[in-house]
């Protein structure tokens, strides 16, 4: 029996602020609070927040196959230096993951790391060719929690259905990247007045509202889970908001990037902001945000997606689509919606722990007794440089380079260990 | 013996020593085009002498970086640079080595170990010159990227307009009409950022699959499906060439249906002002776009636009490499 004990805490989960105490991990669980008694460890965390490590239900760790962008060592590593205690891995690796051997080597290969909780996404389609069905029973067997083929919507209507269908058996989430092919076309921006502008080919709203429309009419007809990944404008919202209304078995998450930056940003054509589906007008920012506030998002999923440096310095038709965030994600949170944008603390924690966790059906994570003792130290108060050179990702580039946020995870435990601790350097 | 002549640079050309570079239109002022549009009157005259070469470019570097091919902007670069005796390294990397894995940081970088002073930049990618600035100290001229911008392009299009126009008297109250395929033509785009800035009205005809709303967000520039309308009092006529394989995209039915409401005639051109010219930037497919005969006829400017094409990037090359120093 090993005993930590991180005093002076202030704690918040998702029943509620708990005000400063002494809170006791007794091996991987959580013990109590202002316990008193023999430990082995004392960490004093005054100033800071504790609260159940966050979760994150979309993340592209690329192992097998494209380690030169990240494995399963940096990914979590930088999962870990995000404050995440659990990710969902997508499939769209090479090779696929789309049998359960992989699943089976990533688990194993992620559980001696001992880094965050890796819980793998399938992919729904063979190869992620949109044709034949994976094995979903023997893919959940060896451990995949998720469908998709995040990366490529599915084409194929009725291939969803039966998706739907068949996961909704095998109480699994079905997720889709919802963007309709033939609207999408080549676009490598959000099309509008600024992809007009830049005479880059754009990707319409209505490739995403399109296809959230016609994902969602599908898990209506199937009776299965659907979760929408990624929604990145409000008529694409507006769409899972009247699906919800109706009662269909529909979920949706948002990004950081999303919710924080907006098609103005490719003016200065670096692919660092080539993203899919793309940064939109300022008018979507703007419903993300106030969505938040309103409740009518489950859960923010990071989409992590790192690149090589290499990839992000090519031009803006060849460089590949994706931005590195989940080390930022809480701190540009924070800061811009909390500390300076008129959100709760308790509604962003939520969307980070509680929220993923109800789209997953998974136990919502507290500081009771008993509760896996998988946490993280927030520091509110400290204004930090985002430094890319610094990410344990191996995607050293970012969107918010330079930009000074507060609220960074300090520590991040696991299983009762800690598994993350910034160096505290002055700025 | 290359005649000891620098040419004569007019005043103004002082306050072009800060710009650095030539990427797109927007930041350069009417007042720097003017003044280029001067330096360019110089140039044109040299390129009128025997000895069609001055020293006025001696010792500077100019290296041509095509990712797409485009051997008449290319030859137009090099012999602008050539004429003033600047040394050309030219580089032809359309397709293979480059394309594959290697970043834009990199193929610069290693381009860049020549050391010369000014790139002229042709990338099938939007933004590609842009992004180049942040890798190397020398200066970047846009020769074209992807369906964003080809600022040379517009600048003798309006220099050919200024040398042309009868009775030249500005561009204020001026209507220039493009037609075709704006969507995706840098050329249009260049041309009504230029056309606008100094003060004419810009009208865009084409079919609607071929013209983005959006473009009608900007100042001075509206929109129009029907030629005729479009070209009513026009003062210029440009027509873009219609890449044959827009049909295949299914952004047009057929190359019949354009040709019959698009292709500019002499009958439409009855409709513009009486003193209206015909532009074309080229390469032209004679009786798709416009009629061969009209191509061909007085009010067509096509072929200065070409021998512009010289004098205008010299004046370019010189702005940009004399004005830094
Ligand atoms: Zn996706």
């Amino acid at each position: 029996m090993r005993r930590t004990v991180l005093q002076n805490a202030h704690l918040i989960d998702h029943r509620g602020d708990h005000g400063k105490a002494d809170l006791y991990l007794r091996d991987d669980v959580i013990e109590g609070i202002d316990l008193g008694g023999e430990v082995a460890q004392t960490i004093d965390v005054a100033g800071a927040v504790v609260t159940p490590a966050f979760i994150d239900l979309h993340a592209h760790l690329r192992e097998p196959g494209q380690e030169v962008k990240e494995d399963l060592r940096s990914g979590l590593g930088a999962a870990v230096a995000g404050g995440y205690g659990t990710v969902v891995s997508m499939a769209n690796t090479t090779p696929v993951v789309d049998e359960p051997g992989l699943v089976t080597e990533m688990l194993s290969k992620s559980e001696a790391l001992g880094l965050a909780r890796l819980r793998p996404a399938a992919a729904l389609s063979r190869g992620l060719q949109g044709k034949q069905l994976t094995d979903f029973a023997a893919l959940r067997e060896a451990g995949a929690v998720m469908i998709t083929d995040d990366g490529e919507p599915v084409k194929d209507a009725h291939l969803l259905r039966r998706a739907c269908e068949y996961a909704a058996e095998l109480g699994l989430v079905v997720q889709t990247h919802s963007e309709e092919p033939g609207l999408r076309q080549d676009g490598v921006m959000n099309e509008g007045l600024v992809s007009q502008r830049l005479g880059l080919p754009g990707n319409p709203v209505a490739a995403e509202a399109a296809m959230i429309y016609r994902d969602c009419e599908v898990a209506m007809l199937s009776g299965g889970r659907l979760h929408v990944a990624h929604v990145s404008s409000k008529r694409g919202l507006q769409v899972v908001e009247w699906f919800k209304a109706q009662g269909a078995p529909v979920t949706a998450e948002v990004t950081p990037h999303h919710l924080t930056l907006s098609d103005e940003t490719l003016e200065g054509f670096d692919p660092v902001y080539k993203v899919a589906p793309p940064l939109r007008t300022h008018d979507d920012v703007a419903y993300l945000r106030n969505a938040l506030i309103r409740g009518v998002i489950d859960a923010i999923g990071t989409d992590h997606a790192p690149h090589t440096q290499a990839e992000k310095e090519r031009d803006l038709l060849e460089a590949p689509f994706g931005i590195a965030n989940i080390e930022v994600t809480f701190p540009l949170l924070y800061s811009e919606l909390v500390a300076n944008g008129g959100l709760e603390l308790s509604t962003l924690l939520d969307l980070l722990q509680g929220g993923p966790a109800r789209v997953m059906g998974w136990q919502v994570p507290t500081l009771e007794a008993t509760r896996a003792a998988d946490l993280v130290v927030l520091d509110l108060e400290t204004g930090r440089r985002v430094a890319p050179e610094t990410f344990k990702s191996k995607a050293k580039q970012s969107p918010w380079t330079g930009q000074v946020l507060k609220g960074w995870p300090v520590m991040t435990f696991v299983r009762g260990k800690m598994v993350f601790e910034r160096e505290v350097l002055s700025d | 013996m290359t005649p000891a002549i620098t040419p004569t640079v007019p005043e103004r050309a002082s306050t072009q020593g800060k710009k650095q570079h030539l990427l797109d239109l927007q930041e350069w002022s009417a007042e720097e085009v003017w003044a280029l549009f001067e330096t360019t009157d110089v140039m044109a005259q040299v390129m009128t002498r025997t000895i069609k070469k001055v020293p006025a470019l001696q010792g500077f570097t100019v290296g041509t970086l095509f990712f797409e091919n485009s051997t008449r902007t290319r030859l137009s670069f090099e012999r602008a640079a050539r004429a003033q005796s600047a040394d050309v390294i030219s580089f032809a990397t359309g397709g293979s080595s480059m394309s594959k894995g290697e970043s834009l940081k990199d193929t610069l970088r290693t381009i860049d170990a020549l050391k010369a002073d000014l790139y002229v930049v042709r990338h099938q990618a939007a933004g590609v010159p842009y992004q180049l600035t942040r890798w190397t100290d020398a200066a970047i001229v846009n020769a074209g990227d992807g369906r964003r911008a080809h600022p040379t392009q517009a600048l003798l299009d309006t220099y050919t307009f200024r040398e042309c126009s009868p009775g030249f008297d500005g561009f204020e109250g001026k209507k220039l009409t493009i037609v075709g395929d704006i969507a995706h033509s840098r050329v249009a785009r260049s041309n009504l950022r230029l056309w606008t800035k100094l003060g004419a009205q810009v009208t865009l005809c084409g079919p609607s699959t071929l013209l983005p709303h959006e473009l009608e967000q900007f100042p001075g520039v509206t929109r129009c499906f029907r030629l005729e309308e479009a070209v009513e009092g026009a003062h210029a006529v440009m027509a873009l060439r219609l890449q044959l394989e827009r049909m295949q995209k299914g952004l047009l039915p057929s190359l019949a249906e354009y040709q019959a409401r698009y292709r500019l005639t002499p009958e439409v051109m009855a409709l513009a002002d009486a003193q209206a010219l015909v532009m074309h930037p080229g390469p032209m497919n004679r009786d798709v776009e416009i009629d061969g005969e009209l191509a061909d006829s007085e009010r067509s400017v096509v072929e200065r636009q070409v021998a512009n094409g010289v004098p205008v990037r010299m004046a370019v090359l010189y702005t940009l490499l004399v004005g830094r120093q």
